[in-house]
Protein backbone atom coordinates (compact mmCIF):
# COMPACT_ATOMS: atom_id res chain seq x y z
CA UNK A 1 0.00 0.00 0.00
CA UNK A 2 1.61 3.46 -0.69
CA UNK A 3 2.71 5.41 2.08
CA UNK A 4 2.25 9.21 0.93
CA UNK A 5 -1.02 10.19 1.63
CA UNK A 6 -3.20 10.58 -1.21
CA UNK A 7 -5.16 13.88 -1.11
CA UNK A 8 -8.51 14.18 -2.65
CA UNK A 9 -11.39 16.89 -3.05
CA UNK A 10 -13.84 18.07 -5.08
CA UNK A 11 -15.06 21.88 -5.22
CA UNK A 12 -18.51 21.39 -6.40
CA UNK A 13 -22.19 22.00 -6.14
CA UNK A 14 -24.74 19.37 -4.44
CA UNK A 15 -27.27 20.20 -7.41
CA UNK A 16 -25.00 19.69 -10.37
CA UNK A 17 -25.19 17.31 -12.18
CA UNK A 18 -21.43 17.66 -13.54
CA UNK A 19 -20.21 17.54 -9.75
CA UNK A 20 -22.17 14.57 -9.05
CA UNK A 21 -20.80 12.91 -11.89
CA UNK A 22 -17.50 13.14 -10.91
CA UNK A 23 -18.46 12.00 -7.38
CA UNK A 24 -20.18 8.90 -9.30
CA UNK A 25 -17.11 8.12 -10.53
CA UNK A 26 -14.46 8.63 -7.56
CA UNK A 27 -16.98 6.54 -5.50
CA UNK A 28 -16.82 3.44 -8.01
CA UNK A 29 -13.32 3.34 -7.88
CA UNK A 30 -13.70 3.56 -3.90
CA UNK A 31 -11.60 6.62 -3.81
CA UNK A 32 -11.77 8.64 -0.77
CA UNK A 33 -12.42 12.23 -1.09
CA UNK A 34 -13.22 15.60 0.58
CA UNK A 35 -16.16 17.06 -0.40
CA UNK A 36 -16.25 21.09 -0.54
CA UNK A 37 -19.65 22.90 -1.37
CA UNK A 38 -18.72 25.68 -3.36
CA UNK A 39 -21.02 28.93 -3.46
CA UNK A 40 -21.21 30.21 -7.26
CA UNK A 41 -22.79 33.46 -6.77
CA UNK A 42 -19.57 34.06 -4.00
CA UNK A 43 -16.87 31.98 -5.23
CA UNK A 44 -14.21 31.01 -3.03
CA UNK A 45 -10.62 32.11 -3.42
CA UNK A 46 -9.63 28.36 -3.63
CA UNK A 47 -12.05 27.93 -6.92
CA UNK A 48 -10.90 30.78 -8.60
CA UNK A 49 -7.38 30.06 -7.90
CA UNK A 50 -8.11 26.02 -8.95
CA UNK A 51 -10.24 27.30 -11.92
CA UNK A 52 -8.79 30.73 -13.12
CA UNK A 53 -10.17 30.06 -16.88
CA UNK A 54 -13.62 29.16 -16.16
CA UNK A 55 -14.22 29.58 -12.81
CA UNK A 56 -16.73 27.00 -12.47
CA UNK A 57 -17.11 23.65 -10.47
CA UNK A 58 -16.64 21.17 -10.59
CA UNK A 59 -12.82 21.15 -9.92
CA UNK A 60 -11.18 17.89 -8.53
CA UNK A 61 -7.86 18.85 -6.59
CA UNK A 62 -5.37 15.89 -6.37
CA UNK A 63 -2.64 16.53 -4.29
CA UNK A 64 -3.16 20.30 -4.36
CA UNK A 65 -3.28 20.17 -8.32
CA UNK A 66 -6.34 21.08 -9.79
CA UNK A 67 -8.29 19.55 -12.95
CA UNK A 68 -11.21 21.47 -14.45
CA UNK A 69 -14.16 20.03 -17.10
CA UNK A 70 -16.16 16.93 -16.07
CA UNK A 71 -15.38 15.28 -19.14
CA UNK A 72 -11.55 15.83 -18.20
CA UNK A 73 -11.95 15.20 -14.82
CA UNK A 74 -13.87 11.47 -15.85
CA UNK A 75 -10.99 10.79 -17.89
CA UNK A 76 -8.06 11.75 -15.34
CA UNK A 77 -9.92 9.63 -12.65
CA UNK A 78 -10.19 6.79 -15.26
CA UNK A 79 -6.34 7.17 -16.17
CA UNK A 80 -5.52 7.62 -12.25
CA UNK A 81 -6.79 5.00 -10.70
CA UNK A 82 -7.25 1.54 -12.66
CA UNK A 83 -10.09 -0.04 -10.71
CA UNK A 84 -13.75 -0.48 -12.15
CA UNK A 85 -12.87 0.71 -15.36
CA UNK A 86 -15.32 3.82 -17.02
CA UNK A 87 -14.04 3.98 -20.32
CA UNK A 88 -13.98 0.80 -22.45
CA UNK A 89 -10.28 -0.61 -23.44
CA UNK A 90 -10.99 -0.55 -27.45
CA UNK A 91 -9.76 2.96 -29.15
CA UNK A 92 -12.97 2.39 -31.94
CA UNK A 93 -15.31 2.12 -28.27
CA UNK A 94 -13.68 4.49 -26.95
CA UNK A 95 -14.27 7.13 -29.63
CA UNK A 96 -17.55 6.48 -29.39
CA UNK A 97 -17.68 6.81 -25.38
CA UNK A 98 -16.28 10.51 -25.85
CA UNK A 99 -18.45 10.98 -28.72
CA UNK A 100 -21.88 10.21 -27.06
CA UNK A 101 -20.43 11.95 -23.74
CA UNK A 102 -20.16 14.94 -25.90
CA UNK A 103 -23.48 14.87 -26.94
CA UNK A 104 -25.43 14.64 -23.86
CA UNK A 105 -23.16 17.81 -22.57
CA UNK A 106 -23.10 20.06 -26.03
CA UNK A 107 -26.68 18.95 -27.19
CA UNK A 108 -28.90 17.45 -25.20
CA UNK A 109 -27.98 19.80 -21.86
CA UNK A 110 -27.86 22.82 -23.77
CA UNK A 111 -31.31 22.04 -25.61
CA UNK A 112 -33.06 20.44 -22.59
CA UNK A 113 -31.89 23.97 -20.56
CA UNK A 114 -34.77 25.98 -22.73
CA UNK A 115 -37.20 23.41 -21.66
CA UNK A 116 -36.97 24.81 -18.20
CA UNK A 117 -35.87 28.42 -18.51
CA UNK A 118 -38.59 29.26 -21.71
CA UNK A 119 -42.16 29.43 -21.39
CA UNK A 120 -45.11 29.02 -24.34
CA UNK A 121 -44.19 28.40 -27.21
CA UNK A 122 -40.60 28.79 -26.98
CA UNK A 123 -40.59 25.93 -24.16
CA UNK A 124 -42.89 23.95 -26.88
CA UNK A 125 -39.98 24.22 -29.40
CA UNK A 126 -37.57 23.35 -26.75
CA UNK A 127 -39.48 20.15 -25.83
CA UNK A 128 -39.89 18.51 -29.11
CA UNK A 129 -35.97 19.55 -30.12
CA UNK A 130 -34.97 17.68 -26.88
CA UNK A 131 -36.89 14.61 -27.75
CA UNK A 132 -35.62 14.27 -30.97
CA UNK A 133 -32.33 14.32 -29.43
CA UNK A 134 -33.28 11.90 -27.17
CA UNK A 135 -34.36 9.46 -29.80
CA UNK A 136 -30.93 9.20 -30.80
CA UNK A 137 -30.04 7.86 -26.87
CA UNK A 138 -33.06 5.90 -27.01
CA UNK A 139 -31.64 3.81 -30.38
CA UNK A 140 -28.28 3.61 -28.73
CA UNK A 141 -29.87 1.71 -25.66
CA UNK A 142 -31.60 -1.10 -27.45
CA UNK A 143 -30.63 -4.18 -26.65
CA UNK A 144 -27.92 -2.89 -23.84
CA UNK A 145 -28.32 -2.90 -20.36
CA UNK A 146 -26.47 0.51 -19.90
CA UNK A 147 -24.84 2.68 -22.52
CA UNK A 148 -21.44 1.15 -21.91
CA UNK A 149 -22.96 -2.03 -22.24
CA UNK A 150 -23.52 -4.49 -19.86
CA UNK A 151 -21.80 -2.78 -16.98
CA UNK A 152 -22.36 1.22 -16.40
CA UNK A 153 -19.74 2.94 -18.38
CA UNK A 154 -18.59 6.80 -19.05
CA UNK A 155 -21.95 7.63 -20.96
CA UNK A 156 -24.07 6.17 -18.58
CA UNK A 157 -22.05 8.56 -16.01
CA UNK A 158 -22.32 11.48 -18.07
CA UNK A 159 -25.84 11.02 -19.13
CA UNK A 160 -27.15 10.87 -15.30
CA UNK A 161 -27.36 14.59 -16.62
CA UNK A 162 -30.62 12.91 -18.23
CA UNK A 163 -32.04 10.31 -15.74
CA UNK A 164 -31.69 12.87 -12.77
CA UNK A 165 -32.03 16.23 -13.58
CA UNK A 166 -33.83 16.64 -16.90
CA UNK A 167 -36.70 13.78 -16.17
CA UNK A 168 -36.36 15.53 -12.42
CA UNK A 169 -37.99 19.04 -14.48
CA UNK A 170 -40.70 17.00 -16.01
CA UNK A 171 -42.70 17.20 -12.17
CA UNK A 172 -41.52 20.64 -11.84
CA UNK A 173 -41.93 22.28 -15.54
CA UNK A 174 -45.56 20.09 -15.94
CA UNK A 175 -44.64 18.49 -19.22
CA UNK A 176 -43.73 14.83 -19.64
CA UNK A 177 -40.75 15.65 -21.75
CA UNK A 178 -39.49 12.02 -21.80
CA UNK A 179 -42.63 10.32 -21.58
CA UNK A 180 -42.23 6.21 -21.51
CA UNK A 181 -44.59 5.40 -24.86
CA UNK A 182 -42.36 7.26 -26.55
CA UNK A 183 -38.89 6.25 -24.42
CA UNK A 184 -39.63 3.10 -23.49
CA UNK A 185 -35.75 1.97 -23.43
CA UNK A 186 -34.50 5.37 -21.55
CA UNK A 187 -37.04 4.52 -18.49
CA UNK A 188 -35.80 1.23 -18.63
CA UNK A 189 -32.12 2.30 -18.64
CA UNK A 190 -32.99 4.63 -15.66
CA UNK A 191 -34.55 1.59 -13.48
CA UNK A 192 -30.97 -0.31 -14.46
CA UNK A 193 -29.09 2.72 -13.01
CA UNK A 194 -31.33 3.51 -9.92
CA UNK A 195 -30.37 -0.54 -8.94
CA UNK A 196 -26.69 0.44 -8.75
CA UNK A 197 -25.45 0.99 -5.20
CA UNK A 198 -23.21 4.01 -6.60
CA UNK A 199 -25.80 5.71 -8.27
CA UNK A 200 -28.26 5.42 -5.52
CA UNK A 201 -25.52 7.07 -3.23
CA UNK A 202 -24.07 9.51 -5.44
CA UNK A 203 -27.51 11.53 -7.06
CA UNK A 204 -29.35 13.57 -5.39
CA UNK A 205 -32.25 13.55 -2.90
CA UNK A 206 -35.46 13.66 -4.70
CA UNK A 207 -37.32 15.92 -2.31
CA UNK A 208 -34.61 18.45 -1.85
CA UNK A 209 -34.18 18.31 -5.49
CA UNK A 210 -37.40 19.03 -6.84
CA UNK A 211 -37.63 21.84 -4.71
CA UNK A 212 -34.06 23.28 -5.75
CA UNK A 213 -35.28 22.96 -9.23
CA UNK A 214 -38.32 24.41 -9.07
CA UNK A 215 -36.71 27.47 -6.85
CA UNK A 216 -34.05 27.88 -10.16
CA UNK A 217 -37.40 27.83 -12.91
CA UNK A 218 -38.87 30.65 -10.96
CA UNK A 219 -35.91 32.32 -11.29
CA UNK A 220 -34.88 31.56 -14.45
CA UNK A 221 -38.89 32.51 -15.62
CA UNK A 222 -38.44 35.91 -13.68
CA UNK A 223 -35.47 36.71 -15.69
CA UNK A 224 -36.64 35.59 -19.17
CA UNK A 225 -40.03 37.77 -18.75
CA UNK A 226 -37.86 41.11 -17.27
CA UNK B 1 -4.38 -6.84 -42.79
CA UNK B 2 -6.09 -4.04 -44.73
CA UNK B 3 -6.11 -0.78 -42.94
CA UNK B 4 -8.38 1.37 -45.23
CA UNK B 5 -8.17 5.02 -44.14
CA UNK B 6 -10.46 7.82 -45.09
CA UNK B 7 -10.63 11.27 -43.97
CA UNK B 8 -13.95 12.98 -45.74
CA UNK B 9 -12.66 16.83 -44.60
CA UNK B 10 -13.28 20.40 -46.39
CA UNK B 11 -9.73 22.07 -47.20
CA UNK B 12 -10.19 25.49 -44.76
CA UNK B 13 -11.24 23.75 -42.14
CA UNK B 14 -8.97 23.81 -39.06
CA UNK B 15 -10.86 21.20 -37.31
CA UNK B 16 -9.63 18.85 -40.80
CA UNK B 17 -6.02 20.08 -40.38
CA UNK B 18 -5.79 18.29 -36.73
CA UNK B 19 -6.71 15.35 -37.86
CA UNK B 20 -4.71 15.11 -41.01
CA UNK B 21 -1.86 16.48 -38.88
CA UNK B 22 -2.54 13.59 -36.48
CA UNK B 23 -2.49 11.10 -39.22
CA UNK B 24 1.03 12.00 -40.66
CA UNK B 25 2.62 12.26 -37.22
CA UNK B 26 1.84 8.48 -36.95
CA UNK B 27 2.55 7.69 -40.82
CA UNK B 28 -0.61 6.65 -41.79
CA UNK B 29 -1.65 6.24 -45.60
CA UNK B 30 -5.29 7.40 -45.60
CA UNK B 31 -7.26 8.88 -48.35
CA UNK B 32 -8.07 12.41 -48.24
CA UNK B 33 -11.56 13.37 -49.74
CA UNK B 34 -12.59 17.21 -49.98
CA UNK B 35 -16.17 17.33 -49.40
CA UNK B 36 -18.43 19.84 -50.91
CA UNK B 37 -20.09 21.55 -47.86
CA UNK B 38 -23.60 22.81 -49.85
CA UNK B 39 -23.44 19.08 -51.66
CA UNK B 40 -22.93 16.78 -48.85
CA UNK B 41 -21.91 13.26 -49.57
CA UNK B 42 -24.27 10.26 -49.16
CA UNK B 43 -21.25 8.91 -47.60
CA UNK B 44 -21.10 11.18 -45.13
CA UNK B 45 -24.22 11.96 -44.43
CA UNK B 46 -24.19 8.00 -43.54
CA UNK B 47 -21.18 8.41 -41.52
CA UNK B 48 -22.05 11.41 -39.57
CA UNK B 49 -25.94 11.58 -39.16
CA UNK B 50 -26.09 13.16 -36.26
CA UNK B 51 -24.32 16.09 -36.95
CA UNK B 52 -23.03 15.95 -40.46
CA UNK B 53 -19.95 17.93 -40.20
CA UNK B 54 -16.54 17.26 -41.29
CA UNK B 55 -13.94 15.73 -40.61
CA UNK B 56 -15.27 12.46 -40.38
CA UNK B 57 -12.06 9.48 -39.74
CA UNK B 58 -13.37 6.37 -41.35
CA UNK B 59 -11.28 3.05 -40.20
CA UNK B 60 -11.62 0.12 -42.09
CA UNK B 61 -15.41 1.26 -42.47
CA UNK B 62 -16.46 2.57 -39.21
CA UNK B 63 -16.49 6.43 -38.55
CA UNK B 64 -15.06 8.44 -36.11
CA UNK B 65 -16.60 12.11 -35.76
CA UNK B 66 -15.28 15.38 -33.88
CA UNK B 67 -11.84 15.82 -34.29
CA UNK B 68 -10.45 16.35 -31.05
CA UNK B 69 -11.72 12.73 -30.64
CA UNK B 70 -10.19 11.63 -33.81
CA UNK B 71 -7.13 12.64 -32.89
CA UNK B 72 -7.17 10.44 -29.07
CA UNK B 73 -8.42 7.96 -31.56
CA UNK B 74 -5.30 7.99 -34.07
CA UNK B 75 -2.98 8.19 -30.96
CA UNK B 76 -4.23 5.26 -29.16
CA UNK B 77 -5.13 3.01 -32.28
CA UNK B 78 -1.12 3.80 -33.91
CA UNK B 79 0.63 3.75 -30.19
CA UNK B 80 4.38 2.46 -32.01
CA UNK B 81 5.56 6.14 -32.86
CA UNK B 82 5.29 10.10 -32.06
CA UNK B 83 2.97 9.88 -29.08
CA UNK B 84 0.38 12.87 -28.95
CA UNK B 85 -0.90 12.64 -25.64
CA UNK B 86 1.07 12.82 -22.82
CA UNK B 87 1.86 9.81 -20.73
CA UNK B 88 1.37 11.17 -17.80
CA UNK B 89 -2.14 11.23 -16.54
CA UNK B 90 -2.37 14.94 -14.94
CA UNK B 91 -0.23 16.36 -18.10
CA UNK B 92 -2.45 14.83 -20.12
CA UNK B 93 -5.68 16.14 -18.16
CA UNK B 94 -3.91 19.49 -19.05
CA UNK B 95 -3.68 18.73 -22.32
CA UNK B 96 -7.33 17.74 -22.47
CA UNK B 97 -8.35 20.87 -20.53
CA UNK B 98 -6.57 23.08 -23.35
CA UNK B 99 -8.15 20.82 -26.11
CA UNK B 100 -11.11 21.82 -24.36
CA UNK B 101 -10.72 25.37 -24.56
CA UNK B 102 -10.28 25.61 -27.96
CA UNK B 103 -12.72 23.91 -28.82
CA UNK B 104 -15.50 25.82 -26.63
CA UNK B 105 -14.15 29.65 -27.02
CA UNK B 106 -11.93 29.69 -30.42
CA UNK B 107 -14.34 28.92 -32.75
CA UNK B 108 -17.29 31.40 -32.07
CA UNK B 109 -15.16 34.26 -30.67
CA UNK B 110 -13.03 33.92 -34.17
CA UNK B 111 -15.90 33.84 -36.87
CA UNK B 112 -16.90 37.85 -35.19
CA UNK B 113 -13.94 38.68 -36.34
CA UNK B 114 -14.13 38.19 -39.73
CA UNK B 115 -17.88 37.80 -40.56
CA UNK B 116 -19.57 40.66 -38.42
CA UNK B 117 -18.53 44.77 -38.51
CA UNK B 118 -18.75 47.77 -36.48
CA UNK B 119 -19.48 47.26 -32.75
CA UNK B 120 -20.35 43.67 -32.75
CA UNK B 121 -17.01 43.28 -34.37
CA UNK B 122 -15.05 45.10 -32.07
CA UNK B 123 -16.36 43.26 -29.68
CA UNK B 124 -15.38 40.01 -30.86
CA UNK B 125 -11.55 41.12 -32.03
CA UNK B 126 -11.35 41.74 -28.26
CA UNK B 127 -12.46 38.89 -26.67
CA UNK B 128 -10.41 37.25 -29.55
CA UNK B 129 -7.57 38.29 -28.90
CA UNK B 130 -8.04 37.82 -25.05
CA UNK B 131 -8.04 34.25 -25.51
CA UNK B 132 -5.12 34.23 -27.78
CA UNK B 133 -3.21 36.00 -24.75
CA UNK B 134 -4.48 33.12 -22.27
CA UNK B 135 -3.26 30.53 -24.61
CA UNK B 136 0.30 32.20 -24.95
CA UNK B 137 0.41 32.98 -21.18
CA UNK B 138 0.04 28.91 -21.08
CA UNK B 139 2.80 28.68 -23.40
CA UNK B 140 4.56 30.66 -21.42
CA UNK B 141 8.37 30.15 -22.76
CA UNK B 142 8.16 26.36 -23.67
CA UNK B 143 8.82 25.35 -27.27
CA UNK B 144 5.37 23.73 -27.19
CA UNK B 145 2.30 23.51 -25.12
CA UNK B 146 3.20 20.05 -23.75
CA UNK B 147 6.80 21.02 -23.08
CA UNK B 148 9.33 19.86 -25.21
CA UNK B 149 7.49 17.76 -27.44
CA UNK B 150 5.19 18.31 -30.19
CA UNK B 151 1.91 17.40 -29.18
CA UNK B 152 -2.34 17.50 -28.35
CA UNK B 153 -2.38 21.05 -28.21
CA UNK B 154 -0.41 21.86 -30.43
CA UNK B 155 -2.38 19.92 -33.22
CA UNK B 156 -5.22 21.04 -31.89
CA UNK B 157 -4.65 25.22 -32.19
CA UNK B 158 -2.58 25.09 -35.08
CA UNK B 159 -4.90 24.87 -37.59
CA UNK B 160 -6.45 28.53 -37.01
CA UNK B 161 -2.64 29.98 -37.62
CA UNK B 162 -4.24 29.70 -40.97
CA UNK B 163 -6.56 31.76 -40.96
CA UNK B 164 -4.83 34.53 -38.93
CA UNK B 165 -3.52 36.69 -42.03
CA UNK B 166 -7.56 36.62 -42.41
CA UNK B 167 -8.34 38.12 -38.80
CA UNK B 168 -5.79 40.49 -39.06
CA UNK B 169 -7.01 41.81 -42.42
CA UNK B 170 -10.58 42.42 -41.65
CA UNK B 171 -10.16 42.80 -38.04
CA UNK B 172 -7.91 45.07 -38.69
CA UNK B 173 -4.96 44.17 -36.42
CA UNK B 174 -1.68 42.78 -35.19
CA UNK B 175 -1.50 39.24 -34.04
CA UNK B 176 2.08 39.25 -34.00
CA UNK B 177 2.41 42.83 -32.18
CA UNK B 178 -0.52 41.23 -29.61
CA UNK B 179 1.08 37.36 -29.01
CA UNK B 180 4.30 37.23 -30.02
CA UNK B 181 5.56 34.43 -28.39
CA UNK B 182 2.11 32.28 -30.22
CA UNK B 183 3.56 33.35 -33.66
CA UNK B 184 6.63 32.13 -33.08
CA UNK B 185 4.68 29.24 -31.53
CA UNK B 186 2.98 28.53 -34.68
CA UNK B 187 6.33 29.50 -37.09
CA UNK B 188 8.01 26.42 -35.62
CA UNK B 189 5.10 23.66 -35.46
CA UNK B 190 4.92 25.04 -39.14
CA UNK B 191 8.95 23.41 -39.38
CA UNK B 192 7.24 20.42 -38.69
CA UNK B 193 6.71 17.71 -41.80
CA UNK B 194 3.44 16.49 -40.73
CA UNK B 195 1.66 20.47 -40.08
CA UNK B 196 3.22 21.93 -43.25
CA UNK B 197 1.82 19.20 -45.26
CA UNK B 198 -1.74 19.31 -43.88
CA UNK B 199 -2.27 23.59 -43.99
CA UNK B 200 -3.27 25.39 -46.77
CA UNK B 201 -1.72 28.39 -47.78
CA UNK B 202 -2.94 31.29 -45.74
CA UNK B 203 -3.50 33.59 -49.13
CA UNK B 204 -6.27 30.72 -50.31
CA UNK B 205 -7.73 30.98 -46.61
CA UNK B 206 -8.19 34.68 -46.66
CA UNK B 207 -9.55 34.71 -50.13
CA UNK B 208 -11.96 31.59 -48.67
CA UNK B 209 -12.72 34.68 -45.90
CA UNK B 210 -13.24 37.04 -48.71
CA UNK B 211 -15.92 35.01 -50.34
CA UNK B 212 -17.88 34.12 -47.38
CA UNK B 213 -18.02 37.13 -46.32
CA UNK B 214 -19.55 38.48 -49.81
CA UNK B 215 -21.55 35.80 -49.28
CA UNK B 216 -22.47 36.72 -45.71
CA UNK B 217 -23.18 39.95 -46.80
CA UNK B 218 -20.80 41.68 -44.35
CA UNK B 219 -18.80 43.57 -47.42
Amino acid sequence: MAERSEEVKLLGMWASPFSRRVEIALTLKGVPYEFSEQDIANKSPLLLQSNPVHKMIPVLLHNGKPISESLVILEYIDDTWQNNPILPQDPYHRAMARFWARFVDEQIYVTAMKVVGKVGEERDVAVEATRDLLKLLEKELVGKNFLGGERLGFVDIVATLVAFWLMRTEEVVGVKVVPVEMFPEIHRWVENLLDVDVIKKCIPPEDEHLNYIKARMDSLKLKSVQ
Amino acid sequence: MANEVILLDFWPSMFGMRTRIALREKGVDFEYREENLRDKSPLLLQMNPVHKKIPVLIHNGKPVCESSIQVQYIDESWSHKNPILPSDPYQRAQARFWVDFIDKKMYEAQRKVWASKGEEQETGKKEFIELLKILESELGDKPYFGGDDFGYVDIGLIGFYTWFPGYEKYGNFSIEAECPKLIAWAKRCMQRESVAKSLPDSEKVTQFIADLRKAFGVE
